[in-house]
């Protein structure tokens, strides 16, 4: 961000020069805010909808525009015009300011969350440590909301997403471990700097210990998101709603974006660490294009990734509480030691890295991508397909066949 | 030792069994959902798909009705209410009344069986939803209207012929479900008046036309 206004400023000196940094970051925080994370968090409703109904063989939203693409308008318009409910018993002051703690806390980890080689409103030196550190006021909110409702779902939502989140900060941030030792740095721009275009030249495929981290990292981050499966705070078929139960209108609707928001903010964190962030072939030096290039990209990878937590969301049911700790305290933080500790004994013995091991963790990767290729084919031509629709007319060949 | 191996088969299963569910939902993205999307989004309506008999919502055509009252006295909830006077005058059997309350009607079909010329029968349509009970009550009479009755020579009027043909194979369906083509169906594939069928809607009664 820094070179690009510079680009912009010339030779502008002294006071001029940081007003003009200040307003640069100023203007492209508020263009990332306004212009794609809000609307992104209200896409990704529509998609995943539309996702989670294509996999149970429904249609899902598809009245409003094309395809349904403008629903999420009409849901938001909705949320907007309905009433806002505080019940009498509630603490009021908590209760009003809890979504924007929340909001806050999902917002603010866009400061160092990279779109480009240049856009980036702030590569903070400390960038990955300061993600993670906002990223945890969340649950400062969450739990002000389920404290504050004044009501038992509440309140065991609240408790849960505590416990939740404040335990898988651990392996979360032990599974950031491994890419930082690599990169040597805690900077996003530098993380991604430290990997190549090629998928081979990623932290992911550096050794089994970094693809271990990959896994960990993403689940723990998706415990963190309360995503499915581990929506314990918000279970619906439990807590009614969980922390969000007694919210209405506006409030509920800052809630529910902060948390599809924040699938994004996992996509580009696992991105940033191990998927080789906007890293694309030097093939032009125009910086426009190369710009426009690694976004295209960066934006792709992290897409990938949400569209895989919203395929995960359709397929995993919700574990219990004691499945949780137990997975989190017996599972992935030993897992995320040996990741971290494997990584960082590898960079003693090879300080050079093993192109072999590379090309080898490359290939158990593309392995396990192909057995998944036969394994969809294999349930494809067992599934018979029934075609219900055929059966209205009253002919009976669906059935037999 | 034993904690460690079920650890690690703890490790195992859940990544194979992630993998498979994963593997099984993402099949589903390669096959067509079943939703169908009635009823604006449907390839054919669904009333067109139903069979000829399907006892959906009342209808009566007034060109071929005599008048007899058979279907009032059929109806076991009594939701049809005819008014029928003899005029003095001309001599002709004028309706005054014909009311469905379809609010009441439980779609037994008992009407439609003894009609004589199956003017009163039921439509394929089903879509009865409305916003009050009152517009449930279908009144067929907007004002008097004389009774259909059966010409000796036959019916001769194009513009009844095909109403009475089609109320024929709504009485046929009902009276002769099993026996040969019965008079009716034979004779009303052609459409010149034969002194068979249109004697026959005023005369047969479903007793008796099989005979």
């Amino acid at each position: 961000m820094q070179a690009f206004l510079d680009t912009l400023l010339g030779d502008a000196v002294g006071l001029e020069r940081q007003l003009g940094y200040l307003a640069g970051m100023v203007v492209f925080g508020a263009v990332v805010v306004f212009g794609f994370v809000l609307p992104f968090a209200g896409i990704v409703t529509w998609a995943e909808r539309r996702i989670w109904a294509r996999i149970q063989s429904r249609v899902g939203p598809n009245r409003v525009g094309p395809f349904g693409f403008l629903q999420w308008l009409a849901d938001g318009v909705k949320n907007i015009l309905k009433e806002d409910i505080i019940p009498t018993v509630a603490d009021r002051p908590l209760f009003r300011f809890a979504p924007y703690v929340v909001m806050v806390g999902f917002i603010a980890a866009f400061v160092c969350i990279p779109f480009s080689g240049d856009l980036i409103i702030a590569d903070l030196n400390i960038g990955i440590l300061y993600v993670t550190a906002v990223t945890s006021v969340v649950v400062v909110g969450i739990l002000m909301a389920g404290w504050s409702s004044n009501n038992r779902w509440s309140l065991l939502g609240g408790i849960r997403a505590a416990t939740q989140i404040i335990s898988y900060e651990i392996p979360a941030s032990l599974a950031i471990f491994p890419a930082v030792l690599l990169s040597g740095t805690l900077s996003m721009q530098g993380i991604i700097g430290e990997q190549g275009a090629a998928p081979w030249q990623w932290h992911m495929f550096h050794s089994p210990f970094t693809l271990l981290g990959f896994g960990l990292f993403f689940t723990a981050a998706l415990a963190e998101g309360n995503r499915t499966p581990f929506d314990l705070p918000e279970a619906e078929s439990e807590l009614v709603a969980g922390f969000a139960t007694e919210y209405s209108g506006m409030r509920s609707t800052l809630f529910f974006m902060a948390e599809w928001g924040n699938l994004y903010v996992i996509g580009a964190l696992v991105t940033t660490l191990y998927l080789g962030g906007w890293q694309v072939p030097q093939f032009t030096y125009n910086p426009v294009l190369m710009n426009l290039a690694q976004m295209g990209v960066f934006l792709g990878k992290s897409l990938a990734c949400v569209f895989f937590m919203i395929w995960l969301r359709a397929t995993l049911p919700r574990v219990r509480v004691d499945q949780l700790m137990a997975l989190c305290w017996k599972y992935m933080v030993p897992l995320a030691m040996l990741s971290v500790f494997g990584t960082a004994t590898l960079m003693v013995a090879l300080p050079n890295g093993s192109h072999t091991l590379r090309m080898a963790t490359f290939a158990v990767v593309v392995g396990v991508v192909i057995r998944f290729a036969f394994k969809v084919r294999f349930h494809l031509k067992r599934s018979r397909a029934l075609d219900y629709s055929s059966l209205s007319t009253g002919a009976s060949q669906g059935l037999s066949s | 030792m034993s904690a460690v191996t079920s650890w690690l088969q703890n490790v195992t299963a859940s990544c194979s069994t992630v993998f498979e569910g994963l593997s099984i939902t993402f099949s589903h993205f390669f096959r067509k959902p079943y939703t169908v999307e009635y009823p604006d989004r449907m390839e054919t309506r669904v009333q067109d798909t139903l069979p000829f008999r399907y006892r959906g919502m009342l209808e009566v055509d007034l060109e071929i009705c005599t008048g007899c009252l058979a279907c009032e006295r059929a109806c076991p909830i009594e939701c049809i209410v005819i008014d029928a006077i003899k005029d003095k005058a001309t001599g002709q059997l004028m309706i005054n009344r014909f009311d469905i309350d379809l609010a009441k009607c439980m779609y037994c079909g008992l009407c439609s069986e003894p009609c004589p010329t199956g003017s009163i029968h039921h439509t394929r349509e089903f879509e009865g939803s409305d916003y009050s009970l009152e517009s449930m009550m279908r009144r067929y009479i907007k004002f008097p209207v004389a009774a259909y009755k059966p010409k000796k020579t036959g019916e001769d009027d194009p513009e009844i012929i095909p109403v009475l043909e089609r109320g024929m194979r709504f009485l046929d369906e009902f009276a002769q479900p099993a026996a040969k083509p019965a008079s009716g169906t034979t004779s009303s594939s052609g459409t010149t008046s034969s002194p068979g069928t249109t004697s026959s809607p005023g005369t047969t009664d479903p007793g008796s036309g099989t005979g």
